[in-house]
């Protein structure tokens, strides 16, 4: 008798930790998920708050570029005016490729490849662009993890009870995806 | 954490044995015990100070090595990792290594040579397998391996001299096979062979997280290519880290004393020695990615 209590006793300890452990465990992983997604975002404002500098440092010196620093100015507008995710995708693809084309312009000026916060500047701008492909990187990475421990069989029945719902990746729309193309 | 209690039990053992062994007295268990704790301990709060001194390492400056802390950013990001401190060695030959005990107290130190040989995507590399052994924490069990091997070779040197002087001591106690004997002498061969195990652990230790952490790099920056033309550039330089020592080969990306290996393949028993497996062998595995 005292046998079969003992049993029963340490299959409902054994319970009740298997669901603690696995609830934390989904809830630090749906954590890191947004986390993540915080982080995309803080790199994105981190652009947009080096763009103005930077269109500021390349107009001293190449004023009559006027059509490729406009250009990054209004991808820049866009994105910040966005109102839906797909917007600012499109948005944020489009910025990347006035950036790419303005540093590809200011090869041209010697005195501009000269100056020292343009290419203090250049270098952080790079270093943001890759923190935003490494931020949705990673971003993905936690969605993975996380939706796979709500599909996986002990946690599926967690997940179930709590509401844990899937979480959808961040995919890279329209011209991203699209074979890249070369003009000249 | 496994190899670290590891670690910690083979030099509490060694310790313990000898010391009981040497002075036939359980007190020496003791003193053992209190030696290996404190090593322990000074180990696991102090080791990245001192390697970084001892490689004259000093902090990176934020706008001249803007780069530099931009690529360790991002790797962070990509990895979920908090940024580790960074550091800077003028030094021609281009090497990193990276230390600490856990991804919140870890730093990362590179030599000039390698800014000045590597483009961005070869650094990021290289930065990438430096952040992959904090990720691991190939850190911590670098720097306790250090320590214990350094401690056992310092105990064995201590306890020759020792036995030296008092060598004649405990003879004739008993008559017949004396069990404290037997003791003594495992004592003695386990003293010869202690350092040597441990050297040869800490080698096999460290060649097996090289490759992880090569592997691991490429998981964070998902393009192979930039890890390889580093790994290439590596080979084909020949410079040689002036402030890197035995003590701390393990801990560069590539063995600062590469001249060993200067007539192309290590014999065998270098290779039991050798703290990172050969650069072609790195890169072929990179390339079958």
């Amino acid at each position: 008798m005292l046998w079969v209590l003992l049993i029963l006793l340490v299959i409902v300890v054994a319970a009740i930790f298997f669901v603690f452990s696995s609830y934390n465990g989904l809830v630090r992983a749906r954590n890191r998920v947004e986390e993540a997604w915080a982080q995309i975002d803080v790199q994105l404002k981190k652009r947009y708050d080096l763009i103005p500098n930077l269109v500021e440092t390349v107009k001293g010196y190449a004023s009559h570029e006027k059509e490729t620093l406009e250009a990054v100015i209004s991808a820049r507008n866009a994105g910040m005016n966005a109102s839906s995710p797909a917007e600012q995708a499109n948005a944020e693809n489009q910025i990347t490729g006035a950036l790419k084309s303005l540093f590809a312009v200011t090869e041209a000026y010697p005195d501009l490849k000269a100056n020292t916060s343009f290419l203090h500047l250049q270098e952080t701008l790079t270093g943001v662009e890759d923190k935003i492909a490494y931020s949705r990187q990673y971003y993905n990475d936690s969605v993975n993890k996380y939706n796979t421990k709500t599909e996986v069989f002990p946690g599926v029945l967690i997940a179930g009870a709590f509401n844990f719902n899937k979480r959808e990746y961040f995919e890279a729309e329209g011209d991203a995806r699209g074979p890249v193309q070369v003009e000249f | 954490m496994i190899m670290i209690i590891g670690f910690f039990l083979f030099t509490f053992l060694v310790l313990a044995i000898v010391g009981y062994a040497v002075t036939g007295g359980l007190s020496s268990v003791a003193i053992a015990v209190l030696i290996t704790l404190a090593t322990t301990w000074g180990a696991y709060w102090k080791s990245d100070v001192i390697a970084l001194r001892m490689s004259r390492a000093v902090e990176a400056d934020e706008t001249e090595y803007a780069r530099y802390h931009n690529l360790v950013e991002g790797l962070c990001i990509a990895s979920g990792l908090p940024k580790p401190r960074l550091y800077v060695i003028e030094d021609d030959s281009p090497n990193a290594f990276a230390t600490g005990r856990n991804p919140k107290n870890s730093a990362i130190a590179v030599t000039t040579g390698l800014f000045k040989k590597m483009n961005r995507l070869e650094l990021e590399g290289v930065l990438a397998h430096e952040l992959s052994h904090i990720k691991n924490y190939d850190i911590l069990v670098n720097t306790m391996a250090v320590t214990m091997v350094g401690l056992l070779a310092l105990v064995a040197d201590f306890t020759f001299r020792f036995m030296w002087l008092s060598g004649h001591r405990r003879r004739g106690h008993h008559d017949g096979p004396d069990p404290t004997a037997i003791i003594a002498i495992v004592g003695i061969i386990l003293l010869v062979l202690a350092p040597i195990i441990a050297k040869v652990m800490q080698y096999a230790i460290g060649r097996q997280r090289e490759a992880l952490a090569d592997l691991s790099a490429v998981e964070i920056t998902r393009y192979p290519p930039g890890l390889i033309s580093a790994l290439e550039k590596l080979k084909a330089d020949d410079t040689i880290v002036r402030s890197g020592s035995r003590a701390t080969a393990h801990m560069w990306i590539e063995e600062p004393m590469a001249q060993v290996e200067a007539d192309g393949n290590l014999s065998r028993i270098n290779r039991l020695f050798a703290t990172h497996p050969p650069l072609d062998e790195r890169i072929a595995a990179l390339r079958e990615l």
